[in-house]
């Protein structure tokens, strides 16, 4: 481990959040060092997107507090648009824009959030998309391009906006599954850029490879965490215990 | 490459025969029907006891030539009415459908008038609405009130701008919250979003009822000449005046109609891109 601790970047305390008086959050405590990956696991339903979007301030919070940097954003009076503008967020279901080209999709948040010049913000997209060998597909409007192809379009547009903390809610779940691969590449190697990023996901191969800590969220808290091989390998909760063998008998993580 | 040099096989012949023979068929049976059909109408107007009266007092060539010029004339204000009016309509009816969009109790009273407003304008009959702003705006006598003329095509406006922010609503309803969700994570602003996300989808899914509206539009603008101005309704109006003959009214009917084609057109073609493209074309 590092002989100096990296700075925090996110740190969530208490987080608690309600749909129609049914908890989805419940008092959930979650901090992301700089260059870390923290990967969210557990069943659907346990609270991982409503998270994901807490902190992008796309849900309102019912209790405690998000501080991005040291800074708390779940403040009231916090610009939502500044902070979003730090953060990136991809969905499981892309949402890219349909009406616009690959590259102004990617351009679109640069040129009117950041008020770059169109021949700057370009050639930035370029050189993401040639990054991630999307080069050929600038031009292409999103429908012509696979599930993986898009989801990757999806992660530049994010990156674009050079975001201090990248957030990725089951990127890989509306994709086949001989696409999974290219989408975890990319993400393997903004780690290896250094990029912090947390991720909720289903794929306990990958969170096993890729995360520095693996959070188990149950009830909407987290009731595990620690590095992948103590809570992949050797959980210690029984409902960590329970959910890993279910995902082992069905055999997406190797035993 | 492969297409050409394929043989189709003896089934593939027989099929194509087959089909070719059902359309040669198919087209004959359409023709001799429509032969009878046309025949029957023909006589049956024709052969009618006031036929001959009906054709003096709606179809008289001369008084069709000689009102032409004036109510060509006045077809020329409906166009230009047409344009202005549209254009008008359009925007408000955009603006309307985006208030009416707008959360939050700050904006309770703009959506509360915005509802108001389409709930008044989509009931009041518009002949109403034309009668209360050429002759009750005038009434006020207030300084600078503007021509009868300009007051007609408010009246168009308003009415019009109702059924469009509602056509303009539901295309902003088709489009997925996801949309906004992943504009506004990108830092976007909410007017920035609908400006550049959510309204272009939005009006590309509703162009073809708008433009359908349109071509409504096209028609009721001739309503103008209850207010006095002299259009193509108005002109065949003062000219069946003159010679008591309502073939000016024919000749007005068919400009209109010859108006209204490319507009229909249009609409045909950006209703038929727009299947092609949900269908994934």
């Amino acid at each position: 481990m590092n002989v100096q601790p990296a700075p925090e970047v996110l740190r969530c305390r208490g987080l608690r959040k309600e749909f129609g008086g049914q908890v989805v959050l419940d008092g959930l405590d979650l901090s992301v060092a700089e260059h870390q990956v923290v990967a969210l696991i557990g069943a659907s339903g346990s609270g991982k997107s409503t998270l994901l979007r807490c902190v992008n301030l796309l849900e309102e919070l019912h209790d405690g507090t998000i501080e991005l940097d040291g800074e708390e954003i779940s403040a009231p009076g916090v610009d939502p648009d500044r902070v979003r503008r730090r953060i990136g967020l991809v969905f499981q279901s892309y949402n890219l824009f349909p009406h616009l080209s690959v590259l102004d999709n990617i351009t679109l948040a640069p040129r009117r959030v950041h008020r770059r010049s169109r021949a700057e913000a370009e050639a930035r997209a370029r050189a993401l998309l040639d990054r991630v060998g999307l080069a050929a597909k600038a031009d292409a409007y999103p429908d012509r391009l696979s599930g993986g192809q898009q989801q990757r379009v999806a992660i530049v547009r994010a990156l674009a906006n050079s975001p201090r903390l990248l957030l990725l809610d089951e990127v890989t779940s509306a994709l086949d599954p001989e696409l999974v691969g290219e989408v975890l590449t990319m993400i393997r190697d903004l780690k290896a850029d250094g990029m912090t990023m947390v991720l909720a996901t289903h794929e306990m191969t990958f969170a096993r490879d890729v995360a520095d800590q693996v959070c188990f969220l149950d009830s909407g808290r987290v009731i595990e965490s620690g590095p992948p091989e103590q809570v992949l390998a050797a959980p210690t909760h029984p409902r960590t215990r329970q959910f890993l063998s279910r995902i082992i008998e069905a055999g997406r993580l190797p035993g | 490459m492969s297409t050409l040099l394929h043989q189709p096989s003896p089934a593939q012949r027989a099929r194509d025969a087959y089909r070719r023979r059902q359309t040669r068929f198919s087209v004959l049976v359409a023709a001799a029907s429509t032969a009878a059909v046309g025949t029957l109408l023909a006589v049956s107007v024709t052969g009618a006891p006031g036929w001959e009266r009906v054709r003096q007092t709606f179809l008289d060539p001369q008084i069709a030539r000689d009102a032409l010029p004036r109510v060509l004339t006045g077809l020329w204000l409906n166009l230009r009415l047409l344009v202005c009016c549209a254009i008008g309509a359009l925007l408000l009816g955009l603006l309307i459908a985006v208030l009416r969009t707008l959360r939050g109790p700050v904006f309770f009273p703009v959506r509360a008038l915005a509802a108001g407003y389409t709930y008044t304008f989509r009931g009041l009959p518009l002949i109403i609405v034309l009668y209360l702003f050429a002759f009750g705006v005038p009434g006020l006598r207030v300084q600078g009130t503007p021509s009868v003329l300009v007051l007609g095509a408010l009246a168009l406006i308003l009415t019009y701008a109702g059924y469009l922010a509602e056509v303009f609503r539901a295309g902003i309803e088709s489009v997925h919250p996801s949309q906004l969700a992943a504009a506004r994570s990108l830092g976007l602003s909410y007017r920035q979003a609908m400006r550049h996300v959510v309204l272009p989808q939005a009006v590309r899914r509703v162009a073809p009822p708008l433009l359908n509206d349109v071509v409504a539009l096209q028609k009721d603008v001739g309503l103008i000449s209850l207010a006095g101005p002299i259009d193509a309704v108005r002109a065949a109006q003062l000219a069946s005046a003159q010679t008591f003959n309502y073939t000016p009214y024919i000749v007005a009917g068919v400009l209109f109609v010859l108006l209204a084609i490319p507009l229909i057109a249009v609409t045909d073609q950006v209703t038929l891109r727009a299947a092609r493209r949900q269908s994934g074309g």
